[in-house]
């Protein structure tokens, strides 16, 4: 992996965003900042804008209003295959074409540096090998994606994205429907890309244990505006978790790694309003 | 022959900064049904009440045939071959865009209403207007970009969705059928008789001019097609994955829908609305390549094969009577849509 990306490090940003569809608005004057070369991870309940706010970052919605700067450029200003070249982005619901293999779907990754009579150059052929060895599926390389497990799947798309060789991946859950071990797998994966790829991340998950585990700056959501971010160990308070996800819980320290830690409060021991109330609200 | 295995999905052919991908099974089918579309085309030309044996049609093609060969292939059936071959072609080749696009095998223009709605177009104008050639090929290519822009309008709605532009397009083909249904009930009695025979779709008396009109389309649309094969494979991947990528996929979908519509409109104009080429022929072509995107090229290969199949069988296979190809190949590719949908179910 090379170290060339140190001119522009993938500098993302947003302000003043106004972000819905149709006339169904989800963000209102957001503003964000991507702290280049971090390791980002949003957080937040269901249908509070994650997805949407991701899109937007990467230029696959336009925002109603506001805008988003990439290394010192609007987003809409850049041609679409250039900006495919600085920025990747694995939607949440990723479905691959009937039938396709393996190495069919990875080399997709390399579209947008592609022409009509530049099909598969040299440095196609060895960011596909890379990106493949990088996710170990070399082997699945003749597989048609279709008969995979959920792991491998996933594994899959994270080398067509990583074939891309974007400063800035994107990633909107990309541990959804793993089991336990493959999360794991699968977000060390990521934190391998950020340490020694230096590329900077930004990934929705779920598990607010997996998100102060990886991240190294947290950002959290709630009903389309951004309600806390920093460092993993000052934003995920008991209190901000019983605002946000209307979860009683207690905080501890990660036995194996010092992070923090969410452990749900006993159901005895939860009072009946929250159990009730906001909890259920989305 | 590379003795290392690279990963790359095809083989490559590089020349300095020059490089292109070729799906080996692609190129080996396309051959393959090349051949078999030149032997059918072979025994088209040769068979008949004045039958001319396979060497004297070749010398004839040649410019070196008797004033009677030369009269009966060229003037009687050297036409209608080309017409079904054309037709054909921008059938399957049409067939092809559209299932890549709604990545959805029924999703082809005779049964999404695009055919249906170039039918609607040229009976107007051969009911209403004039029945010469012009008219009715004005009014095909009308009709079809009319009834793409309806289905597409009504299954708008943040996107398109595959199943939703399937659903709306049928019931758009229902409303058309019954369109010319009720035009040819109010048209005058021969009118409507030499319709309707058009509207089973019919090779018999097609001359140079119809051959023409589906050759144009297939020259000049099955390149734009080849052109649009990449953004088409990219567009598989679902819009936000395409567009992330760098495929701008508004107008990429448009342009692959007009490509589409003009190729099924100018075959619905010179052979009349032959349902099931093109929903087969990508379907079969695909089966045999193993390939993933449109595969235009196959597909339209196939589209000509079945067509003038269908064709011979048409004009000789049904002992003295004479069926319109239509309703042949109706009934070949009937057999093919309950066995693709039977095996879609066990397939699940
Ligand atoms: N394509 C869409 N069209 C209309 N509404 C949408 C669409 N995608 C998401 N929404 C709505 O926008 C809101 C935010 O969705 P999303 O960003 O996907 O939430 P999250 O990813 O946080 O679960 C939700 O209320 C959802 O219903
Ligand atoms: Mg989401």
């Amino acid at each position: 992996m090379s170290n060339g990306h140190s001119d522009h490090s993938g500098d993302l940003s947003g302000s003043g965003l106004t972000l819905g569809y149709d006339r169904r608005i989800v963000s209102r004057d957001l503003t964000v900042s991507i702290p280049p070369g971090s390791f980002t991870v949003i957080i937040g309940p269901n249908a509070c804008g994650k997805s949407t706010l991701l899109k937007a970052l990467s230029g696959i919605v336009t925002p109603n209003d506001g805008t988003v700067v990439l290394d010192g450029k609007e987003l809409s200003r850049y041609p679409a295959k250039a900006l495919a070249r600085k920025l990747g982005l694995l939607p949440q619901s990723a479905s691959a074409p009937d039938a396709i293999t393996v190495v069919d779907l990875v080399s997709r990754g390399r579209y947008p540096y592609q022409r009509m009579l530049r099909q598969w150059s040299a440095e196609d052929e060895e960011a596909v090998t890379s990106a493949m060895a990088a996710t170990g599926v070399t082997d699945l390389a003749d597989r048609p994606v279709d008969e995979l497990s959920g792991g491998q799947r996933q594994r899959v798309w994270l080398a067509m994205v990583l074939a891309q060789q974007t400063q800035l991946l994107l990633l909107d859950e990309p541990t959804t429907f793993l089991d336990i071990a493959h999360q794991i797998d699968v977000l060390d994966l990521c934190a391998d890309l950020h340490e020694q790829g230096g590329r900077t991340l930004v990934a929705v998950l779920h598990d607010l244990n997996h998100a102060a585990r990886y991240a190294t700056h947290l950002i959290v959501m709630s009903q389309g505006a951004i309600v806390a971010e920093g460092k993993p160990a000052e934003v995920l308070t008991e209190q901000l978790v019983t605002d946000v996800f209307g979860l009683q819980c207690q905080v501890i320290d990660d036995p194996q790694t010092g992070t923090p830690m969410v452990v749900p409060a006993h159901r005895r021991s939860r009072s009946r309003e929250f159990a009730l109330g906001s909890g259920l609200a989305s | 022959m590379t003795l290392t295995h690279p990963p790359a999905p095809g083989a490559v052919w590089r020349r300095g900064n020059l490089s292109v991908l070729l799906h080996r099974r692609s190129v080996l089918v396309g051959l393959a049904l090349f051949g078999l579309v030149v032997a059918v085309g072979l025994v088209t030309l040769s068979v008949g009440n004045f039958a001319i044996s396979i060497p004297d049609t070749v010398r004839t093609l040649l410019g070196n045939g008797s004033v009677d060969t030369d009269y009966v292939i060229f003037e009687r059936r050297l036409p209608r071959l080309l017409t079904a071959l054309a037709a054909g072609a921008a059938f399957g080749a049409s067939g092809a865009l559209f299932q890549s696009l709604t990545r959805n095998p029924l999703g082809s223009p005779d049964i999404i209403g695009f055919t249906a709605g170039a039918s609607t177009g040229a009976l107007s104008a051969f009911l209403l207007i004039g029945t010469t050639l012009q008219y009715v090929a004005t009014g095909a290519i009308i009709g079809g970009l009319v009834s793409a822009a309806v289905v597409y309008g009504l299954a708008y709605r943040r996107g398109t969705n595959s199943y939703r532009l399937v659903l709306i397009g049928v019931a758009v083909q229902l409303l058309l059928l019954s369109t010319n249904t009720f035009l040819l009930m109010r048209a005058d009695v021969l009118d409507a008789q030499s319709a309707s025979w058009w509207l089973v779709g019919s090779l018999n008396g097609r001359n140079y001019s119809y051959a023409a009109i589906a050759g144009t389309a297939v020259v000049l649309l099955l390149p734009a097609a080849l052109l649009l094969h990449r953004r088409c494979l990219m567009l598989e991947l679902g819009d936000a994955s395409a567009r992330a990528l760098g495929v701008p996929v508004e107008r990429s979908r448009l342009a692959v829908v007009a490509v589409g519509v003009g190729l099924a409109a100018a075959a619905t104009a010179s052979v009349g609305p032959i349902a099931f080429v093109a929903l087969a022929a990508p379907q079969l072509a695909r089966r045999l390549t193993t390939a993933t995107g449109p595969g235009v090229l196959p597909a339209a290969l196939m589209g000509a094969l079945l067509l003038s199949v269908s064709d011979l069988i048409a004009q000789h296979g049904l002992g003295e009577d004479q069926a319109p190809v239509g309703v042949v190949s109706s009934c070949l590719g009937g057999g093919y849509l309950i066995w693709m949908l039977s095996r879609a179910r066990q397939g699940g």
